[in-house]
């Protein structure tokens, strides 16, 4: 017992004299751009962001001429492995030891919470692309977070609305249970029921399922005329895979509530064909989308998901903004950031909001038929544009207390 | 005073310890590896000193870190009651499953642990307290006893440190006990230590809840240092982490779990950058040659060639 | 409408269906790890893995040489089940005069190996193994569409777990293996060269999984993560059936299916957590599980 008491005051004496020494340790103000870029590099959604997103920063760094503020713009990027602690403590370490000026963080909305709680502790800029849980923008907000691409209130507006209006009145939700799925659900609840339509029945299916037969069974006995799919990525395309094995599209029509271009691409057009879905960009809107489209294929041999355009066109953002600047110095950054409008490849007169959202507008598409699609990766016809501000909902809305009411 | 050569080498280890934050180290990096040692050490008090392999510790761990994670961001409660409910509700845990668990020996009673963790991670996954796939985000670290604040990494470091030198100590301690003994020879030979009279199975419970006990302090501490817990820290994944950990530094010893769990959280920081999945294979990899070329682990292999001073013989 | 307990007929109809499917899987690959069990005394922890890899050697064999289902129904179990072969000769077999938990930890090992590995060449999201064209459509049953190809399962891996059944219980081969299994150095004695019989037995466990694979891939992606949790839901299936009994283990996975497909119905959230409480159950009632001798 005595060696373990020595031991012990020892530990205690060592307390006190850490805390002393810690008061010395603030890092000298650097004015030099460091990006980092923290996704799913290796699982799920690595192919909704990924590597790609990878290429699409280096292009926009490219495109801004390779330096800001006079010095090169160095870029890091990790894997997070969807794993909240992951993704937090390298935002962290980067943030402490790297000089980190910037960060872009992809898919999975409970690593993006993580890394939000990170920027309003170190002050860092963070670019949510990807993640869609709307809370990010709401109770978890920060004035260093900027929500890109989409959030679940954006994704619901538009597919459940188009869906109700071409009358799928009747819901039945497959819902992925986890907070994403539930957001979803529950925002695309109230706009089915704001449409008139009614929802007849949710079930909520373990993330990760393979086999979602069982769950497409209820949704069958449910009577409904529409099976919304609050998932993502994996999910999303074994459920919808299942839905065409169990002639669930007889009876019932799929609505996606998040899809991506990758992901139709992996079903192929004969199982997708008539889905609708959401989406915050498509390469085949317009010519500046076309040409931005051409080039990242001709770089990657993909079109870029609506999430990689997004990571071009935040970094862009950024950049921009620190040129405005003229510092790295984070409020400074992100009083610009809230003065500008974007207008870029994947923005029209876009401008982010109070509490981060960047609003703008919203497509709903409608998958084509293998004879109507002409060329590669032409997969989708636009059914409606949302405006910026139908798509997000009102500012007043937002529960961020940053906000001003 | 004579001092060992093992005691050398924990004093020369301690001293480099409370170095760290002046050498430039990330603390926060070194926090962690300290957190998982102190997991590891709680691991190996069943694996190495009892015989016992659990196959789903991470529920211990896991559970705590929610529990401390909750009440400091929904109750405010200090930071050492925190921790303390978060190790009470791992202790509560491993008695539950400790005691269904034992009725099994061997292998099965490693996939019965395992079984029963993936209970508890569905728990935690559907609870509501658990914030789900989300987790609990943005921890307070608070203060010690409401007079020395541990925001600052360096002095959070010092604690950390603290519990971790104590939670090593007190390891040895119970190993040399006389109960440390009785589990010795439980795990040598059952049969024998009944016997030989000893009600082993309240001997292996009590074994239990021990380790699940310190297990949960590493996660209540992993909570605090990194200010959040998710589901990945309840995950089978990180039953099998802590078991290479274990595995890898040397079953049965007491500096062992701390090696390996520097190896492994170094291997998982800085490789995962560089080789991406191929983290994954590397790590099964070295499961495999120290299943089969060097199962006393590395500082077992030490310990055997500079005589048996840090040590004790492994199972 | 006609209701069980307050769900509609069909539901539950349509669910023990499914659960009837998921069953057959359950059996076959639960019949695989409890021969290697009896035999090795070796928790296969890779089992998932080798059943991953089946899904994805039927699948390259599909890109690469263009052999089709039914080929691939042949041909992956046989390469897998040479793999496992050369896993037991290269390393399991150094481990069997230590404690059995070191071949749970080299298994282990190898199954993150494996899943990496292919994590590395393949991604994760997975990768759609066509339906072979005999088997598309369905069969309306009234109550519910099911898929030609379910059925199929069914069928398949119910022969299969008969066959292995018959094969044990029933021949002279199936007679030396389970005295093996009893008692390996006294089957020596009598002349039987014991070390290769483990081998194939190995072999042939890891086979089963395999072919489990193949019969999975056009229902699941194939994914390097599609057998991570099978084994321990497996294990608990035997767990459950009780340990050298053959036959336990076939019944109690399809049992397993059928309360699986009722969860689904009553509680969907616990469907991947029942086995488990079931598990718990038996072990506090009868330890050595329903079929069990100890």
């Amino acid at each position: 017992m005595k060696k373990l008491t020595i031991e012990m005051m020892l530990s205690a004496a060592v307390i006190a004299l850490g805390a002393l020494a810690s008061n010395g340790a603030a890092r000298a103000a650097n004015d030099q751009v460091v990006i980092g870029d923290i996704d799913d590099m290796s699982a799920v959604y690595a192919d909704v962001i990924g590597q790609g997103g990878v290429e699409a920063v280096k292009m926009a760094i490219d495109d801004f001429g390779g330096s800001a503020l006079g010095k090169p713009i160095t870029f890091i990027s990790a894997d997070h492995q969807n794993k909240p602690d992951i993704g937090a403590s390298k935002y962290r370490e980067w943030a402490d030891q790297s000089g980190l000026t910037m960060l872009l963080g992809g898919s999975n909305t409970g690593v993006s919470l993580a890394m939000a709680k990170v920027a309003g502790e170190k002050k860092v800029p963070f670019f949510a692309v990807g993640a869609a849980g709307s809370s990010l923008t709401n109770k978890d907000c920060t004035p260093y977070t900027v929500h890109y691409s989409y959030d679940t209130t954006s994704l619901a507006n538009g597919t459940a609305s188009a869906m109700v209006q071409a009358g799928g009145k009747k819901w039945f939700f497959l819902t992925a249970d986890y907070a994403f799925g539930t957001q979803l659900q529950e925002a695309a609840t109230k706009v089915v029921e704001k449409s008139g339509g009614t929802v007849v029945g949710s079930v909520r299916v373990p993330l990760g399922t393979t086999d979602f037969s069982s769950f497409l069974l209820q949704a069958q006995g449910s009577g409904g005329d529409v099976v919304g799919l609050a998932n993502a990525g994996t999910d999303f395309v074994n459920s919808l895979k299942s839905a065409n094995e169990f002639g669930i599209s007889a009876t019932m029509k799929p609505a996606a509530l998040l899809a991506f271009i990758s992901d139709i691409h992996a079903l192929g057009l004969n199982t997708a064909k008539g889905l609708y879905l959401t989406t915050g960009w498509y390469w085949d809107l317009n010519d500046t989308t076309r040409t931005f489209g051409k080039r990242y294929f001709a770089k990657t041999g993909k079109m870029p998901t609506m999430n990689q355009a997004g990571y071009y066109s935040a970094t862009l953002t950024y950049l921009n903004a620190v040129k405005a600047a003229g510092t790295t110095e984070s409020d400074k950054v992100m009083a610009e950031l809230h003065k500008a409008k974007i207008n870029d490849m994947f923005a029209k007169d876009g401008y982010i909001r109070d509490d981060g959202v960047m609003v703008h507008e919203m497509y709903v598409m409608q998958v084509k038929t293998p004879e109507e699609s002409k060329a590669p990766w032409d997969y989708y016809k636009l059914v409606k544009t949302l405006p910026g501000e139908e798509a997000f909902g009102p500012l007043s809305d937002s529960t961020c207390p940053l906000v001003k009411k | 005073m004579r001092l060992s050569p093992s005691r050398i080498v924990e004093l020369l280890l301690l001293a480099f310890a409370l170095c760290v934050p002046f050498l430039g180290i990330y603390p926060v990096f070194v926090m962690k590896l300290l957190c998982f040692g102190i997991f590891a050490a709680a691991f190996n008090l069943l694996l190495g000193f009892s015989g016992l392999l659990s196959f789903g510790h991470a529920a211990y761990f896991g559970i705590a870190a929610y529990i401390t994670a909750w009440f400091r961001v929904k109750t405010g409660l200090s930071t050492e009651l925190a921790i303390l409910a978060g190790v009470a509700t791992s202790a509560f845990a491993g008695l539950v499953i400790g005691t269904l668990a034992i009725r099994r020996q061997g292998i099965y009673f490693a996939m019965i642990t395992l079984a029963l963790a993936q209970c508890m991670y569905f728990f935690c996954l559907e609870a509501s307290f658990t914030g789900g796939e989300n987790g609990i985000q943005g921890v307070p670290r608070g203060s010690i006893l409401g007079l020395i604040g541990l925001q600052s990494d360096v002095t959070m470091y010092f604690f950390v440190l603290t519990v971790a030198v104590a939670v090593y100590a007190s390891i040895k301690q119970i190993v040399h006990s006389p109960f440390g003994q009785v589990l010795r020879a439980i795990g040598e030979n059952e049969p024998r230590a009944i016997s030989l009279g000893y009600s082993v199975n309240r001997y292996k419970v009590l074994a239990f809840v021990l380790s699940a006990s310190l297990a949960g302090l590493g996660g209540s501490l992993k909570a605090l240092v990194l200010g959040l817990a998710t589901l990945s820290d309840v995950h089978q994944s990180t039953s099998g982490e802590v078991i290479l950990m274990t595995l890898l530094g040397g079953t049965g010893t007491f500096l062992g779990p701390f090696v390996g769990a520097g190896i492994v959280v170094t291997l998982q920081e800085y490789l995962s950058d560089r080789v991406g999945a191929w983290v994954t294979v590397v790590i099964g990899a070295v499961f495999v040659i120290c299943v089969l070329a060097f199962r006393a682990g590395i500082v077992g292999e030490i310990a055997k060639r500079f005589g048996r001073g840090a040590t004790a013989p492994s199972a | 409408m006609t209701t069980i307990f307050g769900y509609p007929l069909p539901v539950v109809l349509g669910q023990l269906v499914l659960g009837f499917v998921n069953g057959s899987f359950y059996a076959l690959l639960s019949l695989g790890l409890a021969v290697i069990f009896g035999l090795l005394r070796v928790v296969n922890f890779a089992h998932g893995a080798f059943y991953m890899l089946g899904g994805f050697v039927a699948h390259l064999l599909l890109i690469w040489f263009g052999v089709n289902y039914w080929g691939a129904l042949i041909l992956a179990p046989l390469i897998v089940g040479a793999l496992g072969v050369g896993v037991e000769r290269a390393l399991l077999r150094h481990l069997y005069t230590l404690d059995p938990l070191y071949g749970l930890l080299l298994t282990f090992g190898l199954a993150m190996m494996f899943e990496g590995f292919m994590q590395q060449q393949f991604g994760s999201s997975g990768i759609t193994y066509p339906v072979p064209a005999a088997l598309t459509g369905f069969y309306k049953l009234g109550f519910m569409v099911l898929p030609i190809y379910r059925a199929w399962v069914i069928v398949a891996s119910l022969t299969v777990c008969f066959l292995v059944w018959i094969l044990i219980e029933k021949t002279k081969l199936g007679a030396t293996l389970r005295a093996a299994t009893e008692n390996a150095s006294l089957t020596q004695a009598f002349g039987i060269n014991v070390p290769v019989m483990v081998t194939l037995t190995y072999g042939a466990g890891v086979a089963l999984a395999a072919l489990a694979g193949v019969l999975a891939a056009p229902i699941t992606q194939v994914s390097p993560h599609m057998g991570t949790s099978l084994v321990v839901v497996v294990f608990a299936v035997v767990v459950i059936g009780g340990m050298g009994s053959i036959f336990g283990s076939i019944i109690s996975g399809l049992m397993l299916g059928f309360v699986e497909g009722l969860t689904k119905v009553v509680y969907p959230e616990a469907s991947t957590t029942v086995i488990f409480v079931i598990m718990a159950i038996v072990l506090l009632i009868r330890p050595t599980g329903l079929f069990g001798r100890d």
